[in-house]
């Protein structure tokens, strides 16, 4: 029987004994001419924008308004990137306050989320289906709609203006997901992992412990980046529940930037880039697993 | 080591289907004792029960002196093998042999000790400080069997520990299985639905059908009086010949003239299922007293020889020496031989007479 029990993580390593080698792929050759200047011109498309405003973020101010654009022949300069990071920055507090309510929502919603999908993928729940699609059925509304209520009651509560506010929104927001991409995994991970921890001599929550959890790290840390990539981006509840300067996140402090009488385009283009930054490299970081979370169940063992 | 007792156990899961249904069982201590039966049939959910991973409806599971009835799996004293083995894939071999005295939390140099006489009863030596996913199937498994071993346990639970390997392998470690239980001389439940597993490994057999009994002894016992015609067409390969019979003067007669010796007190005239085994017909050119009929097939298997004869009384099996050369499609006659077989009741299918 070919039926692999490696968690996710693991899959790579096999089973010994049942370890075929994967079928060699065959190179294919580059494709045709057609091909090529299809895939050229929608590179050229997507990249555009990103290789402008990082020419931008280099170019000395005068350069950035020069016409005809300077393409290549521009002064660079990293003034615009020190001045993101200088004291008097209308930014860099706005990414202060970022990487706080980053950190903290995906905190909650992991720690809530995890032992959450694993009751849900372990026990016998009353109308278990159910209760999970109204666990996702929240994420299928826009923020917009939800965000006069959610104002409303912040405003009773006292929670305008403050990170704690924005924290608890952005782990409610991300909790349905943890819970849905957790549960994935755990499915994946046999139960006889825990029985046999059980019987070994632990109780139902320390085989969870000592046995599931060491195996659902790579699980965790890829809806962990998810989470983070969520409220790193979050725009709409951002702009409307906090108005002062000093508790904004970077989104809602670049979309400040804009609007004054004069533009400083080289600092938006700069902020854009710094805030960009982190969600590429940790998406880079758990690329592979980012893949296996979103193909989840896509095969069946 | 601990006697088991199952006292009047059911067990309906909470979508209505009942998998054990009034099942009583009493396993001696250092007894091998083999649950055998198709899938569905209750014997996992049994043994899950006395493991503590299932909760029981109704009954008792008694291991020593000591109602385990409510106690968590962790409080029973009892190892599991797993049929997937469930070896922890993030820990060494040695790792896995010592989690369960670890959890015990006994002191290192016990933990050491016993993980090295496991280790050296199962010739794990080599493997300690690998992890389980490098390992090949049968090494796998001992490690999974080591790891129940090495906390002395009451009992030990197996869970078709075998079925995952090749057939080859499957009979080396039956073989060592056997040995390392009488060696320890320990309480074994093992759940099987392999017919030959359970005859060679059981002291004694309990056949499942349902989430019932069909029939619980001694290995041979079960093989030449199943009790009923589940436990007859289950044991055996090929499996017993249930032909219909009617008792005429001093025998069975079947159609097509095949006549098979009657067990005592049958009534002339009682219409009953003969359950022959194939190694009491025998295969002839020519027989008076034989059913005459045709080779369907015919397996030389080397030590012998499998032949299906289609006669009026059914597509009998017969097992013969190799020296018995027949063709297919050849017509041949078909003979009773030996003592006389155990017969069934067509209506209550179970063994009628004596």
């Amino acid at each position: 029987m070919a039926t692999h029990i490696q968690p996710g993580g693991l899959a790579g390593e096999g089973i010994a004994g049942e370890t075929a080698p994967p079928p060699v792929r065959r190179r294919r050759r580059l494709g045709s001419g057609f091909e090529l200047v299809l895939l050229a011109l929608l590179a050229i498309v997507m990249l555009f924008p990103v290789v402008w405003m990082l020419e931008t973020a280099l170019k000395e101010t005068r350069d950035i308004y020069a016409v005809p654009a300077k393409v290549i022949n521009f002064g660079p300069t990293l003034e615009h990137l020190k001045d993101v990071f200088s004291s008097d920055s209308p930014v860099f507090s706005g990414f202060q306050n970022s990487v706080i309510v980053a950190t903290a929502s995906t905190i909650i919603a992991t720690v809530l989320g995890v032992p959450a999908a694993w009751a849900y993928s372990r026990f016998p729940i009353p109308a278990k289906k159910d209760q999970l699609f109204f666990i996702l059925s929240t994420r299928f509304m826009p923020p917009v709609v939800v965000v006069i209520p959610v104002f409303l009651m912040f405003r009773d509560l006292g929670l305008l203006d403050t990170l704690q506010g924005l924290v608890l929104v952005y782990a409610a927001f991300n909790l349905p997901f943890t819970i849905w991409m957790m549960k994935g995994f755990i499915d994946e991970l046999p139960a006889e992992y825990e029985e046999a921890a059980m019987l070994d001599g632990y109780s139902r929550f320390e085989a969870f412990w000592r046995v599931t959890m060491p195996l659902l790290i790579p699980g965790i840390a890829a809806t962990a980046v998810f989470a983070l990539i969520f409220s790193w981006n979050e725009f709409v509840f951002s702009i409307f529940l906090i108005t002062d300067p000093d508790s904004r996140t970077a989104p809602a402090a670049i979309a400040g930037l804009i609007g004054g009488t004069t533009i400083n385009w080289g600092l938006v283009a700069a902020s854009a880039m710094v805030f960009a930054l982190p969600v590429l490299i940790f998406a880079f970081l758990v690329r592979k697993h980012l893949v296996a979370g979103v193909t989840l169940g896509a095969v069946r063992r | 080591m601990a006697e088991v007792l199952v006292k009047r156990l059911r067990k309906e899961f909470p979508d209505g289907t009942v998998a054990v249904e009034e099942l009583d069982l009493e396993i001696a201590d250092g007894e091998l004792f083999v649950l055998l039966g198709p899938s569905g049939c209750g014997k996992t959910t049994t043994l899950r029960c006395v493991a503590g991973l299932e909760h029981e409806t109704s009954g008792q599971i008694v291991i020593g002196d000591e109602v385990v009835s409510g106690l968590r799996p962790s409080q029973r004293d009892i190892a599991m093998v797993f049929q997937f083995y469930a070896l922890y894939p993030h820990m060494s071999v040695r790792d896995n042999l010592a989690f369960p005295l670890r959890a015990a939390k006994r002191p290192a140099a016990e933990v050491d000790e016993r993980v090295a006489e496991s280790a050296r009863m199962l010739r794990l030596e080599p493997f300690l400080d690998r992890r389980p996913g490098k390992l090949s199937g049968g090494e796998q498994q001992r490690v999974a069997l080591g790891r129940a071993m090495v906390r002395h346990p009451k009992a030990f639970l197996m869970d078709e520990p075998l079925t995952n390997l090749d057939a080859e392998l499957r009979a080396d470690m039956r073989a060592e299985l056997k040995h390392v239980q009488q060696r320890l001389n320990s309480t074994m439940i093992y759940v099987t639905h392999d017919q030959t597993e359970a005859m060679a490994l059981g002291h004694r057999i309990a056949i499942m059908n349902n989430g019932r009994l069909e029939q619980l002894g001694e290995p041979m016992e079960v093989y030449d009086r199943p009790a009923t015609l589940f436990a007859a067409r289950f044991i055996g390969s090929p499996p017993m010949n249930l032909i219909e019979a009617e008792v005429t003067n001093g025998h069975l007669t079947a159609a097509g003239a095949l006549t098979i010796a009657a067990p005592d007190g049958m009534q002339r005239g009682d219409r009953v299922i003969a359950g022959v085994r194939p190694e009491n017909l025998t295969v002839s050119e020519s027989d008076p007293d034989g059913a005459r009929g045709r080779v369907v097939s015919r397996e030389a298997l080397g030590d012998e020889t499998i032949y299906v004869v289609e006669t009026e009384a059914g597509l009998l099996n017969v097992r013969m020496p190799p020296t018995a050369r027949f063709a297919e499609d050849q017509v041949v006659s078909v003979r009773h031989e030996g003592a006389a077989p155990p017969v069934y009741d067509p209506q209550t299918e179970r063994l009628a007479g004596r």
